[in-house]
């Protein structure tokens, strides 16, 4: 069963074309991970699917509802049904770790600064970082910024989970470490997460399917075992991280 | 050819920003209206932009009445009209000076850092981040800087006119020995109370621009560090301009009419 779907997306910056005709479809309950060259559209992707981003065309539906209908406000309501963890956390450094994992319960729930408090430090455990609670974002480590930026993005239970690049620039270790923690998250949920990341590695780890785009638009999708033996020379490239083949270097 | 294409792109250019302001203004005056309005983070803004302001306007109030009256009173003393010194000090500080040039600096300080602080959360995703957790930029960052600017600028042309009067009656004394008493009788024979809240209304109107340019320049800042100096620097140039021309008009509406008293 489907989350989402991306119908034929096209989106230009200026002169810039990003997305032409991209369709992709979202399954429920599963981490589809997004994989492409840099640049290729990969987090304007995940940025359609909580409506940061508009396509010029094309349709974007998400848990049944046609975002391109929404209005600003209600697409604002929206979001908080997404949970969104980005490329470097974007933690409010003005807030401690818990204020900021606290936060989207402050602004869109009635519950108690008790209950508040039992959820930010669950949700914190679940990350590691109950110890970290009272710490400002400067003063945390790479690692357990994306995982501070984690707990914020499941702190109130959303259906969808955008990843954006999670290990990006980490240790193996540590990208271990995110890569079960996101698989991890996605069953506690018993939610759908997307996940754009260039670690294949992390990916054959933690994904169910794999989409892969190029030149704005998906040119494979499916099971991690498809993509993996696809016969697309593109694909097969990018895979094997090779010089030699269709993809202008 | 190429000219016209210059003008285009201008002219382009000029409609996007004016509509873009428009739009941000009509944006947080909905949430005003709502009464949508974080007051914990609205009383933390005063304190920031009015509160730590104080110290910069009444340094430069307290100068600019000292110097109004160092060209006035001898020329006053000179052909016997004392007493218009106190009176001419008071006037163009409620009128003119005391509004903008509190405005003025306070954009340099204030307006800076609002752009700053905004286009630095733009470049680290932050703005974005606030979106993606389904909450509005605007109502959390926009709104309380507006309040509390258009709140405590009018306060600090208050001071800026106090201490700007002071001022200008310690050197006329030291100066020309014009008596206190002298001079607090012309402020008060030759300065109206009308021009006091004339001058307060500007800035109010001051308040609103510099806050709004500044989160407007913040927020359309792009190309990380340089990009942040870049909508820094267009926050005070721009607010700066706004503000002189604002006060032109408004004069010219406020009392532009009536003769001086």
């Amino acid at each position: 069963m489907s989350l989402a779907f991306i119908d034929n997306a096209s989106l230009s910056f200026g002169n810039k074309v990003v997305l032409r005709r991209c369709s992709l479809e979202i399954k429920e309950g599963a981490i589809t991970c997004l994989i492409g060259l840099s640049g290729a559209g990969k987090s304007t992707v995940l940025r359609l699917l909580n409506g940061l981003r508009m396509p010029d065309v094309g349709r974007v539906t998400v848990m049944g509802v046609d975002l391109m209908t929404l209005s600003k406000r209600d697409l604002i309501d929206f979001r908080q049904r997404i949970g969104f963890a980005f490329q470097f956390s974007a933690l409010f450094d003005s807030m401690t770790v818990g204020d900021n994992v606290a936060l989207p319960l402050r602004e869109h729930t009635r519950l108690s600064k008790t209950d508040i408090d039992r959820i930010v430090n669950r949700t914190l455990d679940s990350v590691g970082l109950l110890q970290a609670r009272e710490q400002m974002p400067a003063e945390l480590s790479g690692g357990m910024l994306k995982r501070a930026g984690f707990a914020r993005a499941v702190v109130n239970n959303p259906r969808l989970v955008l990843y954006d690049e999670p290990t990006t620039g980490l240790d193996p270790i540590i990208t271990h470490v995110l890569t079960d923690t996101i698989k991890r998250l996605r069953q506690q949920l018993d939610g759908t997460a997307v996940v754009v990341s260039h670690d294949l590695d992390s990916i054959y780890a933690m994904g169910d399917y794999i989409a892969m785009l190029f030149e704005g638009a998906i040119i494979e999708y499916g099971t991690v075992e498809e993509v993996r033996r696809s016969v697309n020379p593109i694909v097969q490239q990018f895979l094997q991280g090779s010089e030699v083949g269709p993809i202008p270097i | 050819m190429k000219v016209l294409e210059e003008v285009g792109r201008g002219t382009t250019g000029f409609l996007e920003y004016t509509g873009g302001i428009a739009s941000l203004s009509a944006d947080a005056a909905t949430f005003i209206g709502r009464m949508r309005i974080r007051f914990s983070e609205t009383i933390a803004q005063a304190y920031f932009l009015g509160v730590q302001s104080t110290t910069i306007v009444l340094l430069t109030s307290l100068f600019t009445g000292m110097v109004i009256s160092l060209e006035s009173a001898n020329q006053a003393n000179s052909f016997g009209v004392s007493n218009l010194v106190g009176g001419a000090v008071a006037y163009v500080s409620s009128r003119e000076l005391g509004p903008m040039l509190t405005a003025v600096v306070v954009a340099g300080r204030a307006g800076a850092a609002i752009a700053a602080e905004l286009g630095s959360m733009v470049v680290t995703e932050q703005v974005e981040a606030l979106e993606a957790l389904g909450l509005s930029p605007t109502q959390i960052l926009v709104v309380p800087r507006l309040i509390a600017m258009m709140t405590m600028l009018p306060i600090l042309t208050i001071f800026a006119d106090i201490i700007a009067i002071v001022g200008g009656m310690y050197l006329a004394k030291v100066v020309a020995g014009i008596p206190y008493g002298e001079f607090v009788q012309s402020v008060r024979e030759y300065s109206a109370f009308d021009d006091y809240m004339k001058g307060l209304l500007k800035a109010v109107v001051f308040g609103f621009i510099i806050v709004i340019v500044g989160c407007y320049q913040g927020f359309r800042t792009r190309n990380g560090a340089a990009g942040v100096g870049k909508s820094t620097t267009g926050a005070v140039v721009i607010s700066i301009i706004l503000i002189f021309i604002s006060n032109f008009i408004m004069s010219f509406a406020l009392f532009g009419t009536r003769p001086a008293d």
